[in-house]
């Protein structure tokens, strides 16, 4: 077992929208000083799909990432877990090949292929080695044009997933980020549970799969990015190969714009655990708001720097009551949260809680210093590169980008954005972001009344 | 199962390009360098220029076990503990710095080495050597930073372990299947102890164990050799050597491996019952050659993922388990591992049939070994994840510190795709009977207690 110093699981706690989203910000930080080695091409393929590419030929690899819009937010009423459920089956079989052949041949041609599905997108992300990638794309394509759902690999799949869920109810920090979200968007796609209830999950057919599948996976939401060995031509025919026989047009449910409900709420859910674990979280704003960068880089100092944060220093480094203190910002494309949590012991999360109640406070009504304010930019221009030093991070980064709506050209300008927000900007905008009127606070754990005398 | 001509032909065709490229692969090897400070640092450098960045790690040759008895913990605790100050670094700074350089760092630790490092501006590397050097030697401590800091492991124990019935069910197993070795103790310690670490257990490990000539400097990014080396001798090649290190890493070892155990434990937050079971064999380290590279590929194929005989045979066939794997870890420095798992799909009455199972799997590995399109498709696969890695600088510089941190030579661990292609379906069998015996083992059985820990009474309150 290795420990590390710092839990780094963060950016990963709830789905692949936050990562991408929380590491676009970051991209958007500028890469000056790489960008001259790194040039985004647009490709368009002889059928008419658009694509971003990075040449690389330094390792025989490629790495293809791409989304299609919509994600467990277009999981019908009832199904929910639907999308979540087909990221688990496009490696299970597809065309003449049934899952454990498909399977076999995807080690046989050392490909890597996995889905992911967020609140607003579904993920795909593709591996091959050179040598190996008309084979690995051909697999590709049948898992996304022809996956079979044979009944034997559905079940299979579905207990996996039904486990999953009797693990996730029982893990303190995934049940006090759902019962957050449920709270905070009520009535709202978002409040829904991502991956489903064993109900839910329960009531997913192979229909309802096919149907997600049809509804969702279309030229018209498409974005992909290709970083890695490959020319723009050999790239134009692979986009037409795999994503040419896609529909046109995705037929979406409209999800409406939405904000956490108002007011401060702090719900509490009983489990018997020793150590306490809290999330917390704020409406933010939009990633097209012209005050989302200074709140970025207020995130930064309030939970988001690691020990240059805050949150860590009051609750961790002078304290020590808590291994895990964070926060992030985090933009749905329907609505936008500045989130955190705190794990400790049950005696002592609620002056954990109250400590950090008071320096979002204290931020919102002061602003940060002027030294935390330089420090937070000074990290996230400076650490920007830090971002773009593999082949599928890059491809992850870029991916952000274009969901974003943003242009290539846009990683050069974002170093002087950031460079040119101003403490005047960060008090303005920490008044916005961070007042504590409406937080929402969920806590899974023993009530500290019950447990006083009993650490741990 | 059916299968249509052309599935067939198509899996036959992969096969044979997978010979194919077998040859070609063993030549995507990083070029790295390698070189000595006077004070016994050892340095290995790996350019990769594709970004302006670097990675630099500085690797302990000690971990957890390598603590006194009754002080377990202190190896981790003393890495937290590296972070406070310095005569150059203020306390609690030395993050900070790297932040506002635009760097990242952090720290692990595992039962043989602790490891440190800082992700940054190819322009800040020399800043960050000089920060890596200082404490590596002038490291300060007041009893006010120890105490705290030591309420922050004990909530990282809460939240590792506490909180987690999987990681006790672990920590159980461990303790259970090492006698004397103290890889049976936790990396985190075991609380009791922990509570009682102090500073001064923490300065005496540190002063003993952290010196120039117990560890290894990677750094692997846009650099060059040279650059490395002015850098090193101007850091870290000022640090006298510390004479009292004991390079032989005494540790107790274990007795022969003579009854198979088993563990039970049941906790309300269980979730699914599922089977584990534990083996003591050798690590790369210590197996005689091939040995390590025959456990490392059967268990690939009899436990990694949907293409393994246990999953096909536990999972898709027989369909007793909602997942089952097993994996082989090579990287001790005293003993490996193989650890084999299975959660059950219907209760914890499954379990003794799932064993039975995975006891027939590892038999017919034992009396039959492996196809050679098995091993063929194993070995690959792991060719494909050495060159996947090459992708990665972090990856990279963790592959080369690791392994000259237990005294591998950087030969052995780029040799190790070309030995993994000397391993024969032969190796396989015979390594199977010899260490797939249940004398080296642990059994254990995690199953959910009654009273549901998932009992919700909502109290909600609302705060003005």
């Amino acid at each position: 077992m290795d420990l590390l110093r710092r839990s780094i699981h963060r950016v990963l706690r709830f789905d692949m929208t936050m990562s991408l989203a929380v590491l676009t910000l970051a991209l958007c930080l500028t890469l000056s000083r790489s960008a001259h080695a790194m040039q985004i091409q647009d490709v368009t393929s002889p059928g008419g799909i658009k694509a971003w590419l990075v040449e690389a030929h330094e390792n025989p690899l490629l790495a293809l990432k791409f989304s299609f819009e919509g994600g467990n937010s277009q999981d019908p009423e009832g199904k929910e877990g639907v999308s979540n459920f087909l990221s688990a089956m496009l490696d299970e079989g597809a065309g003449d090949i049934t899952s454990s052949d498909f399977q076999e041949q995807m080690e046989s041609l050392a490909m890597r292929m996995r889905y992911e599905d967020s609140r607003d997108a579904f993920y795909g992300n593709f591996e091959t080695l050179t040598e190996n990638r008309d084979e690995s794309v051909k697999l590709l394509k049948l898992a996304l044009t022809k996956p079979r759902f044979d009944q034997d690999a559905v079940e299979r799949i579905r207990g996996q997933l039904l486990a999953n869920l009797v693990y996730s109810d029982r893990d303190p920090e995934k049940v006090a980020a759902k019962e957050w979200f449920s709270v905070a968007f009520a009535g709202h796609s978002y409040g829904r549970p991502s991956q489903g209830t064993a109900a839910t999950v329960k009531a997913v057919t192979r229909d309802d799969l096919e149907a997600y599948r049809k509804r969702n996976f279309a030229r018209d939401t498409l974005k992909v990015v290709a970083v890695g060995d490959i020319t723009p031509e050999q790239l134009g025919k692979l986009l037409d190969e795999v994503f040419g026989e896609l529909p046109e047009k995705s037929d979406l449910s409209p999800v409406a714009q939405t904000t956490p409900v108002k007011g401060s709420q702090e719900k509490w859910i009983t489990m018997d655990v020793p150590q306490s674990v809290a999330v917390f979280g704020l409406p933010a704003m939009a990633r097209k708001d012209p005050d989302f960068m200074a709140a970025f880089v207020l995130n930064q100092l309030v939970g988001g720097g690691g020990f240059a944060s805050r949150l860590m220093d009051e609750v961790r480094e002078k304290r020590g009551l808590a291994y895990s203190v964070y926060s992030y910002l985090q933009p749905f494309k329907h609505t936008s949260i500045f989130s955190g949590g705190v794990a400790t012991r049950a005696d002592a999360i609620t002056q954990s809680l109250d400590l950090i109640r008071k320096e979002l406070q204290q931020v919102a009504d002061q602003g940060p210093t002027p030294e935390e304010w330089e420090n937070a930019k000074k990290y996230l221009i400076g650490s920007y590169a830090l971002r773009f030093d593999t082949n599928a991070k890059i491809a992850s980064q870029l991916l952000g980008l274009m969901e974003d709506d943003f242009g290539p050209d846009y990683i050069d300008k974002r170093n002087s954005m950031i460079e040119a927000l101003t403490l005047d900007d960060a008090k303005r905008v920490a008044k916005r972001l961070l007042a504590t009127d409406n937080l929402i606070v969920t806590i899974v754990g023993q009530p500290a009344t019950a447990t006083a005398d009993k650490k741990g | 199962m059916t299968q249509s001509p052309g599935a067939l032909s198509l899996l036959t065709w992969t096969l044979s390009i997978m010979l194919a490229i077998l040859p070609s692969q063993l030549h995507a090897q990083p070029r790295t360098s390698e070189f000595t400070l006077a004070n016994g640092l050892q340095v290995v450098v790996i350019p990769d220029h594709r970004a302006p960045v670097v990675t630099h790690m500085v690797w302990y040759k000690v971990g957890a076990a390598d603590e006194p008895k009754g002080v377990s913990g202190i190896a981790h605790f003393l890495e937290h503990l590296m972070f406070k100050s310095t005569d150059k670094i203020p306390p609690g700074e030395f993050s900070k710095i790297v932040a506002r350089l635009g760097g990242q760092d952090n720290a692990f630790t595992g039962h043989d080495v602790t490891s440190y490092f800082q992700r940054i501006a190819k322009e800040r590397l020399g800043t960050v050597m000089e920060m890596e050097a200082d404490r590596m030697v002038n490291l300060r401590l007041t009893e006010k930073e120890v105490t705290t800091e030591r309420d922050v492991i004990l909530e990282e124990r809460r939240s590792r372990i506490e909180n987690n019935p999987a990681a006790v069910m672990d920590e159980q197993m461990n303790a259970t299947l090492y006698y004397s070795h103290p890889y049976g103790i936790p990396v985190i310690g075991w609380e009791h102890e922990m509570a009682k670490l102090s500073r001064e257990d923490a300065l005496t490990f540190y002063k003993h164990y952290y010196a120039p000539n117990n560890a290894v400097l990677v750094v692997a990014g846009d650099v060059t050799t040279d650059e490395v080396r002015a850098l090193a001798e101007k850091t870290y090649g000022l640090i006298p050597a510390n004479p009292a290190v004991d390079k032989a890493r005494n540790r107790p070892s274990d007795p022969p491996q003579r009854a198979a155990r088993r563990v039970e434990y049941s906790d309300p937050r269980a979730g699914n019952a599922s089977f584990h079971r534990d083996y003591v064999v050798p690590s790369y380290l210590t197996a005689k050659p091939g040995e390590a590279e025959a456990l490392d590929l059967m268990m690939k194929i009899v436990g990694d993922g949907a293409t393994s005989r246990i999953y096909k045979r536990i999972v898709v066939d027989q369909k007793l388990a909602s997942s089952a794997g097993g994996v082989y870890s090579g990287s001790g420095l005293d003993y490996g591992t193989i650890s084999l798992y299975a959660v059950s799909a219907d209760g914890a009455d499954l379990l003794p049939k799932i064993e039975a199972e995975i006891d027939k799997v590892l038999e017919e590995v034992r009396d039959g070994g492996v196809t050679d399109a098995e091993l063929k498709r194993a070995r690959s696969s792991y060719i494909a994840d050495y060159i996947y890695e090459n992708d990665d600088q972090a990856s990279l510089a963790r592959r080369y510190g690791w392994g000259l941190a237990l005294g591998r030579t950087v030969a052995q661990i780029e040799g190790w795709p070309e030995a993994l292609g000397k391993v024969t379906a032969d190796d396989i069998k015979r390594v199977a009977g010899t260490y797939l015996e249940l004398r080296r083992s642990v059994t254990g059985y995690l199953t959910p207690s009654d009273g549901d820990a998932h009992a919700e009474q909502p109290a909600p309150k609302n705060r003005t």
